[in-house]
């Protein structure tokens, strides 16, 4: 990520080189957001655009009468129109067109607005919801969306920018996912998520790099593709990662056993380390040039991996610590107790990004490390603005990448086709991936409680999809180092829809073909509680036993430490004392109270409906019964009158 | 496995222990030499104060429990082959290779593991867990945390929602019953190293 600084600035750069243009709010389009409406100002950059970059397609200039001294910067064309407005005007204007002082934000609620409407129309129909994976017809939608901006404008306006993406997007997935992560569940699979995550991705970068150099050699490549083993080694790297928005989006409709989904899902988040260390390294590789490569820079490959992995989980465990101690004195502030925690879930993300460590492992962390302290301090109220604030951002941020990926695939001046590279590359994913999961499971199984039989095999296989962080990170490539960056864009937008789409639209089938034991959405009974606790307890007391200085052994002895110096330090004192099995049967109660209140209120309202459909029979027999009796007395007396 | 079967022999019940129970060979020797540590007077017995010098057991709120899963009332003591065939519950379920002359029910399997715990919940040995006992469950897990009032909630609670037949007390049906949801074989089992 550490292009993303130099992103930043050029951010920066391209902002105040807009200086003049931008009329009335010049605050409005702060640099770092990515929305400044001018030109880039380094032509090697990548265009750094979110709004159309002409003005002038969107509408009159604005005209801000009661506007700020910022009026002054306006450039000479600004003051001329507005004073040929006042010259035809004159005087007191009642309505006025103000478009690009809300020009920024009114863009991004529309987007927005899109975005949350098209999941609206999706779920009316429901045969087309199961088959189709959201994610799929978002993309879809996408690629509607920009042929359309393509034919009214001519060329494209919007894609995904990196750093949107990057500083914006991506944590709000991540955050959400890392703070509702099941903690339990995640370390009792570590070996086997940090397995995949590190030595199989290191596999995928590294296979797919040689051999597409190897198929470029052999001229399957073609020759325009000017790319030699550093630049093959950097695409391999970022396309063989496993990416975590398209894994939830794609696993959250499949619905397979928690075991299988935790891993392939911690297997995407913890990738990230690997994944950045990859690119920075291959990236400052390219720059220097693959001759000036030493084998010292090769150590510095493998130290960078360890501070940036170690590096980042110390700086989110730091924010959990801070975020957690915070909340033990928010009792008199309960009402903005939500916003200290996305504040220090976010800035472990910022500051894991400052120092260039991975930033998604500190969020996770931070996440993981803060939700138990975080749960108990905070009032019932903030809990559920917390969850559901969450819950939203994030989905609207997937909606939002899902759509985007698909304009910027329409837009054809930022990619180039190569047949073969496309396809090579396709089938060395799917290749190297399904040969990684079993050779990393067999060996795995000798060390696994329970093993990973063949069918979750297969699924982590098929389940390794690559989404919009890849796309991200080929877009933010030096065109001017990568010559090859345009043909690694497109193969990276076939991939990814490869993936996405292809890979999620028949996932589901597989599933159900292979039996793969689902997960069943269970609500939690107080024996389950009770004796899971007292299993915890048994085990650690036969490895004790055993003289086995195992898994539940050091769990135990963190439970301790937990329980002596840590939750004194991060538990308010009124918490502190509470029983975690007494607040899971308060839980538990609560949720029964709820859901039996619910069913009243259903029963009443089938009861309702029951009376008020029979209510309406009544009425309607009643007024036909009314209308014959009224008609045969009409009839009657017409015959009278006839026969009188 | 060759050289390993010849350490074997001096085992007691050696051979007959690999065919009853899931442990590799390499295991029962280790458990072997667990044994022999605990054995501190060399009687080939292990007593109930053996087991209690074991560190860290006495903070466990079951520890004593378990203690007595080993010496069931009437046994003051305890030789190897029942220690391993005890430990032999906490297998993870798929070792346990079906071997020639092998019991019905194996110790590991889901159906042994729960009969376990449920030994370990049920002291009188009647075939169900009573409010009482629950509660002395509760009380030894939570302790000073809740107050006698909120124990018998939580008892109330559970019995309320396991007791099919309503006579105030779990079954083993029961409990197995309640639990079908939870994955025993992850819940219940430790890694023994090779």
């Amino acid at each position: 990520m550490l292009p993303l600084g130099v992103t930043l600035l050029l951010l920066t750069a391209a902002a105040a080189a807009a200086g003049p243009y931008g009329s009335a709010a010049p605050p409005l389009r702060g640099p770092g957001l990515g929305f400044s409406p001018a030109v880039s100002a380094s032509a090697s950059a990548p265009p750094l655009l979110l709004l159309p970059q002409p003005r002038e397609e969107y509408g009159a200039p604005g005209v801000a009468l009661a506007r700020s001294a910022a009026e002054e910067t306006a450039g000479p064309a600004e003051e001329e129109e507005g004073g040929e407005h006042q010259h035809h005007g004159g005087g007191f204007r009642v309505v006025q067109w103000e478009w690009s002082y809300v020009q920024t934000p009114y863009i991004i609620a529309i987007w927005l607005l899109v975005a949350s409407v098209a999941k609206i129309l999706f779920h009316f129909s429901q045969r087309f919801t199961t088959v189709v994976p959201e994610s799929c017809m978002l993309i879809l939608l996408g690629l509607v969306l920009g042929g359309v901006v393509l034919i009214a404008n001519k060329k494209q306006l919007y894609q995904l920018e990196p750093a949107l993406f990057f500083l914006f997007l991506l944590p709000t997935i991540v955050g959400d996912a890392g703070y509702f992560m099941p903690a339990r569940l995640f370390f009792d699979n570590l070996g086997a998520i940090l397995t995949y995550a590190v030595v199989g991705t290191l596999w995928n970068a590294f296979c797919t790099g040689f051999c597409l150099y190897a198929a470029k050699l052999l001229g399957v490549i073609d020759e325009r593709v000017q790319a030699d083993l550093m630049d093959f080694l950097l695409f391999g790297a970022l396309i063989s990662a496993v990416d975590p928005v398209a894994v939830l989006a794609v696993f959250e409709e499949v619905h397979v056993n928690d075991t299988l989904f935790i891993i392939v899902f911690g297997e995407s988040l913890v990738n990230d380390a690997v994944t950045v260390v990859l690119y920075k390294v291959y990236i400052s590789f390219v720059e220097v040039g693959a001759e000036n490569v030493q084998t010292a820079d090769y150590f510095k490959g493998v130290a960078s991996f360890l501070i940036v992995s170690i590096g980042g989980t110390l700086v989110g465990l730091v924010f959990a610590v801070i975020l957690g101690f915070i909340t033990r004195f928010t009792k008199k502030v309960r009402i903005i107790e939500p916003l200290f925690v996305f504040l220090l879930v976010y800035l472990a993300y910022l500051t894991a990004e400052l120092f260039s460590l991975s930033a998604i492992l500190s969020m996770t962390f931070c996440g993981i490390g803060a939700n138990k302290y975080v749960e108990a301090n905070i009032s019932q109220k903030s809990r559920t603005t917390v969850k559901y604030t969450m819950k939203t951002l994030a989905s609207i941020a997937e909606t939002i990448i899902f759509i985007f990926l698909g304009i910027s695939a329409v837009d054809k001046s930022k990619w180039a086709w190569d047949t073969g590279l496309v396809s090579c590359t396709l089938v060395f994913i799917l290749v190297f991936r399904a040969m990684g999961v079993i050779g990393q499971t067999w060996v795995l199984n000798r060390f696994r409680l329970v093993p990973l039989d063949k069918i979750d095999q297969v699924v982590m296989s098929y389940g390794g999809l690559r989404g919009a962080v890849a796309f991200a990170l080929v877009v933010l490539l030096d065109g001017e180092h990568v010559k090859a960056k345009d043909y690694f864009v497109a193969t990276t937008i076939v991939v990814v829809f490869f993936t996405v789409m292809f890979q999620g639209l028949t996932i589901k089938p597989l599933v159900k073909w292979l039996k793969v034991p689902r997960s069943t959405s269970r609500k939690p009974t107080i024996n389950e509680e009770i004796h899971e606790r007292a299993f915890d307890h048994i085990l650690t007391a036969v490895e004790d036993i055993a003289g086995l200085q195992g898994y539940h052994h050091w769990r135990d002895k963190w439970e301790q430490f937990d329980k002596n110096y840590l939750s004194k330090l991060l538990l308010r004192k009124s918490v502190y004392r509470k029983s975690e099995l007494w607040e899971a049967y308060q839980k538990i109660n609560i949720r029964d109270a709820i859901s039996v209140i619910d069913q009243v209120r259903e029963q009443e309202e089938e009861e309702e409906e029951e009376e008020e459909e029979e209510e309406e029979e009544g009425r309607r027999r009643e007024e036909e019964r009314h209308s014959e009796l009224y008609i045969v007395k009409f009839k009657k007396t017409h015959s009278l009158k006839r026969k009188g | 496995m060759g050289s390993n079967s010849s350490n074997m022999n001096h085992i007691p019940d050696g051979q007959q222990l690999l065919q009853d129970t899931g442990f590799s060979a390499a295991q029962i020797i280790r458990l072997y030499e667990r044994f022999e540590f605990l054995d501190k007077d060399n009687t080939g017995h292990l007593r109930p104060e053996d087991l209690e010098t074991v560190p860290d057991l006495d903070m466990n709120p079951i520890g004593a429990r378990i203690i007595g899963a080993f010496f069931p009332p009437g046994k003051e003591t305890l030789d190897f082959g029942s220690f391993v065939r005890i430990l032999a519950h906490f297998l993870p379920a798929d070792s346990n290779r079906t071997r020639a002359g092998a019991q019905q029910e194996p110790a590991n399997s889901t159906t042994g593991k729960l009969r376990f715990a449920f030994q370990l919940y049920d002291q009188d040995r009647d075939g169900k867990i009573s409010r009482d006992e629950l509660l002395q469950v509760l009380r030894s897990m939570l302790g000073l945390q809740v107050t006698e009032e909120q124990l018998q909630c939580i008892a109330e609670r559970a019995i309320q929602e396991a007791d099919a037949d309503k006579d105030d007390a779990i079954s083993f049906d029961e409990f197995r019953k309640s639990l079908e949801k939870v994955d025993i074989d992850h819940k219940m089992s430790i890694r023994f190293l090779r």
